[in-house]
């Protein structure tokens, strides 16, 4: 048969395939994921090596966002707590930070490798805590964060190499941390990897929504015998992490987060001589040129902005269009909308999964019903969502201007506002046109293009033919109000030392 | 009959030009026998916003230079500074003869931590820049990047060294700066916008104000379009700096005025003073046919 088709190429050439709408015409058969995320029917506090109650007894519900199903008791951390688990982390950093590089190396690799051993559990435990497809958690999340740990394990007795010139690197002391809720688990090893690799011992704050991982980490920390206070984990809400933030036994502070927290954190900290990085939102522009390899770049815009539902610091949310090709662009991504698949995320075909929490889902629709009423001109692709959890189905605008509030806002949210561009230098100018800096991306063949826009971009990661790429060895942070600091590669490790 | 000699009028060196303060406000400088220095511009938030100005249309081409030219352009400025030590020296001894040796070795040292800085600049990319080894088919690779303007403040103490410790790995990697001048001892600074003024830096890169620091640092916490505060401020002023700093989430670099430092010493320059002030660009590159 295949080769009765090849031989007449020329009808191919004269009559091209008709588009593939898969609508509702082709249903898919569901395929759910069904390894036990092996989840406890409750979560204590992780301090100094054991799981305790909280000293106030309070714990919160942790609710699965794809069916508002209750998943979990975690506890309700406060104040004491947060001094417990400064008190624990201060009484093992003098032998953590001096072991030999080398040892707790050691540890780092063997935490690498429990995760990798757990990873299929703790995918399902991500996707049903935090609404994230499960072919993201399991072919993202979960490796890239065993990857973390493996790429800063290899550091720790290599610190002396790092820094040139310095006669000593010393770890800051007790570092306080408090991560965001969409890449729970990701975040969680960009922060410990580095901070441990380097001799610091951690109070951690996972997101209120998103705990399980950390938690389920935490006994991997048992199960690879790592000295108790090395790290220690503290459920709760704002005021946990206000706790955290604020406590006098942080030597260092280190946030991802929002920029509006982020600039709260600056002011708490401010005199107090604690060290501070912070990762904070951003407004990419993700701009492609005429030259550009079209198909591809489509695949990059989507993965672009509905990667996790949008919900990425780094998202590609402000697309920058060569007018020429413009409409080309953007009937093609309409198309390619169409056949996302918006649903379960614990289905092993599902695009998009659900938005984190009834709150972000309510701010996404906020922010776009201002953006149809400034003006600009919303598509979304006919789908079914689900009856019940949070979902918000592919969106973009077209006709958007500068000044319109989708334009320079983070939404983070599957939401995509489109602008046009005539020539390079406009490109520039749009894409640096915000007060955030922290990726961009660049669509075109021309290799000396694709340096002069990454030279020109006021972004700490600039993306050619390629869009929402990550990798341990790579650094990552941003410019301007998308905050300060470097996670990932040999630049990650100068946030947790102090040179001398 | 001997000839009265002609007196200088300190003017600060904003934006290539030598100004007062557009208020016309100065304070008056006595040497320690009470002898009047002159007049010092008591420069304002008015002067500060001129001078992020001027720095904003001078740092683009500034940063833009090759490496070899800023470096170039340092080692001209060492040139310049060496050539006039004996004026630079009299302006840290204000007539006072005993305090003449030590203002000589200072001089001499900020000669010599130019001339280390205008080595560096071709050369720091080199070790604080990488090629990462992603795993997927990309020419990785990180880059550091001028911050843009830089906000200054100079101590107390050494009031031509530490400014020129603290603005030199500033612009040797394309940075530009508006320095707040010691507040007791301010002519040091007046005399050096001479020296910038003849050193090929161009106008604008290097701006002096001269003021009392309680009344500017409010605006340099909060001016927008400085990205980075460094120096040297005591506890209030590094809390006033650090929380108008989160406004535009603005870096800060300060060292406490408490902590004695010795800016004579090993650890008053360096590569770090320039990683402190440079922002990283990681670059994903296809790589493909």
């Amino acid at each position: 048969m295949s080769a009765a088709k090849a031989a007449k190429p020329s009808r191919r050439i004269s009559r091209p395939a008709p588009e593939l709408i898969f609508g509702d015409f082709w249903t898919f058969d569901p395929s759910p994921e069904t390894a036990d995320p092996k989840l406890k029917a409750r979560y204590d506090l992780f301090i100094g090596g054991n799981f305790i109650a909280p000293a106030a007894g309070g714990y919160f519900a942790s609710i699965n966002p794809a069916n508002e199903q209750r998943l979990t008791e975690i506890a309700l951390g406060d104040a004491t707590d947060v001094t417990a688990a400064y008190a624990a982390a201060a009484k093992a950093f003098p032998a953590w930070s001096r072991l030999p590089g080398a040892e707790r190396g050691k540890y780092l690799f063997r935490i690498a490798r429990l995760l990798q051993d757990r990873a299929r559990e703790f995918a399902v435990a991500e996707t049903l805590d935090g609404g994230k497809p499960i072919k993201e958690s399991r072919d993202f999340d979960i490796p890239m964060s065993a990857a973390h740990f493996f790429y800063y394990a290899g550091w720790a007795d290599k610190l002396a190499h790092a820094f040139p010139g310095a006669r000593e690197v010393n770890p800051h002391g007790v570092v306080g941390q408090v991560i965001p809720w969409n890449f729970p688990l990701l975040m969680l090893a960009w922060k410990l990897a580095p901070a441990l690799a380097t001799g610091n011992t951690v109070v951690l704050k996972p997101a209120e929504t998103t705990s399980i991982t950390a938690l389920k980490l935490a006994e991997i920390l048992q199960e690879a015998e790592l000295p108790p206070g090395v790290v220690n984990i503290v459920t709760g809400a704002g005021e946990t992490g206000a706790a955290v933030v604020a406590h006098p036994g942080a030597a260092k502070i280190a946030f991802t987060g929002s920029t509006e927290v982020g600039r709260r954190i600056m002011r708490a900290t401010a005199g107090t001589g604690r060290k501070l990085t912070l990762e904070l939102g951003g407004k990419a522009a993700n701009i492609v040129f005429d030259d550009a390899p079209l198909d591809q770049a489509v695949e990059g815009i989507v993965n672009g902005i509905f990667f996790n539902q949008g919900h990425v610091c780094c998202a590609g949310s402000r697309l920058l269009v060569q007018e020429s090709v413009a409409e080309a662009v953007i009937a093609k991504l309409k198309n390619r909308m169409r056949v996302l698949r918006v649903g379960d995320p614990m289905d092993k075909n599902t695009d998009i999964g659900a938005i984190n929490s009834r709150e972000q889902l309510d701010r996404i629709q906020r922010l776009v019903a201002t953006g149809s009423k400034e003006g600009a001109k919303l598509y979304q692709p006919a789908c079914k969502l689900p009856p019940k959890g949070y979902y918000f189905p592919p969106t973009l605008f077209t006709g958007v201007h500068q000044s319109h509030r989708i334009a320079r806002e983070e939404i983070f949210g599957p939401v995509l506002s489109i602008l046009t561009f005539r020539t390079v230098e406009e490109a520039v100018e749009k894409a640096n046109n915000t007060a955030y800096g922290l990726s961009a991306g660049v669509w075109t063949e021309k290799g000396s293009r694709i340096l002069k826009m990454s030279t020109e971009l006021k972004a700490g990661v600039v993306w050619a033919n390629t869009y929402n790429k990550f990798d341990p060895a790579s650094p990552f942070g941003g410019y301007k109000e998308s905050g300060f600091g470097r996670e990932g590669g040999r630049h990650g490790l100068a946030d947790y030392v102090t040179t001398d | 009959m001997p000839r009265l000699p002609i007196t200088k009028t300190p003017k600060v060196y904003v934006g290539g030009a030598f100004i007062r303060s557009e208020s016309g406000r100065t304070f008056p400088l006595k040497n320690a026998r009470g002898a009047l220095v002159g007049h010092i511009p008591q420069c304002t938030r008015k002067d500060l916003r001129n001078a992020v100005e001027a720095a904003a249309k001078a740092g683009p081409g500034w940063a833009r230079r090759t490496a070899y030219n800023r470096g170039q352009i340092l080692y001209r400025l060492a040139e310049m500074i060496e050539a006039r030590t004996a004026e630079l020296t009299a302006a840290l001894a204000l007539g006072e003869p005993k305090a003449q040796p030590a203002s000589l070795r200072e001089v001499g040292a900020t000669v010599d931590r130019l001339i280390h800085y205008a080595g560096w600049a071709d050369k720091y990319e080199q070790l604080l820049g990488s090629v990462n080894p992603v795993a997927a088919p990309y020419f990785n690779f990180t880059v550091s990047e001028p911050m843009g303007i830089i906000g200054m403040i100079a101590p107390a103490e050494a009031p031509l060294l530490a400014l020129i410790s603290l603005i030199a790995p500033a612009i040797v990697s394309g940075n530009s700066v508006i320095a707040l001048a010691s507040e007791p001892r301010p002519f040091a600074a007046i005399v050096l916008g001479e020296m910038l003024a003849t050193s090929d830096l161009p106008g604008g890169v290097v701006n002096l104000l001269t003021g009392f620091h309680k009344e500017l640092i409010p605006t340099f916490a909060t001016h927008q379009h400085l990205r980075a505060i460094s120096g040297v401020a005591p506890i209030d002023e590094r809390t006033t700096i650090e929380r108008g700093a989160a406004d535009s989430i603005k870096r800060v670099k300060l060292r406490p005025s408490e902590d004695s430092f010795d800016w004579y010493g090993p650890h008053a320059q360096g590569l770090d003073a320039i990683r402190d002030l440079v922002e990283f660009k990681t670059i994903w590159h296809p790589i493909g046919a």
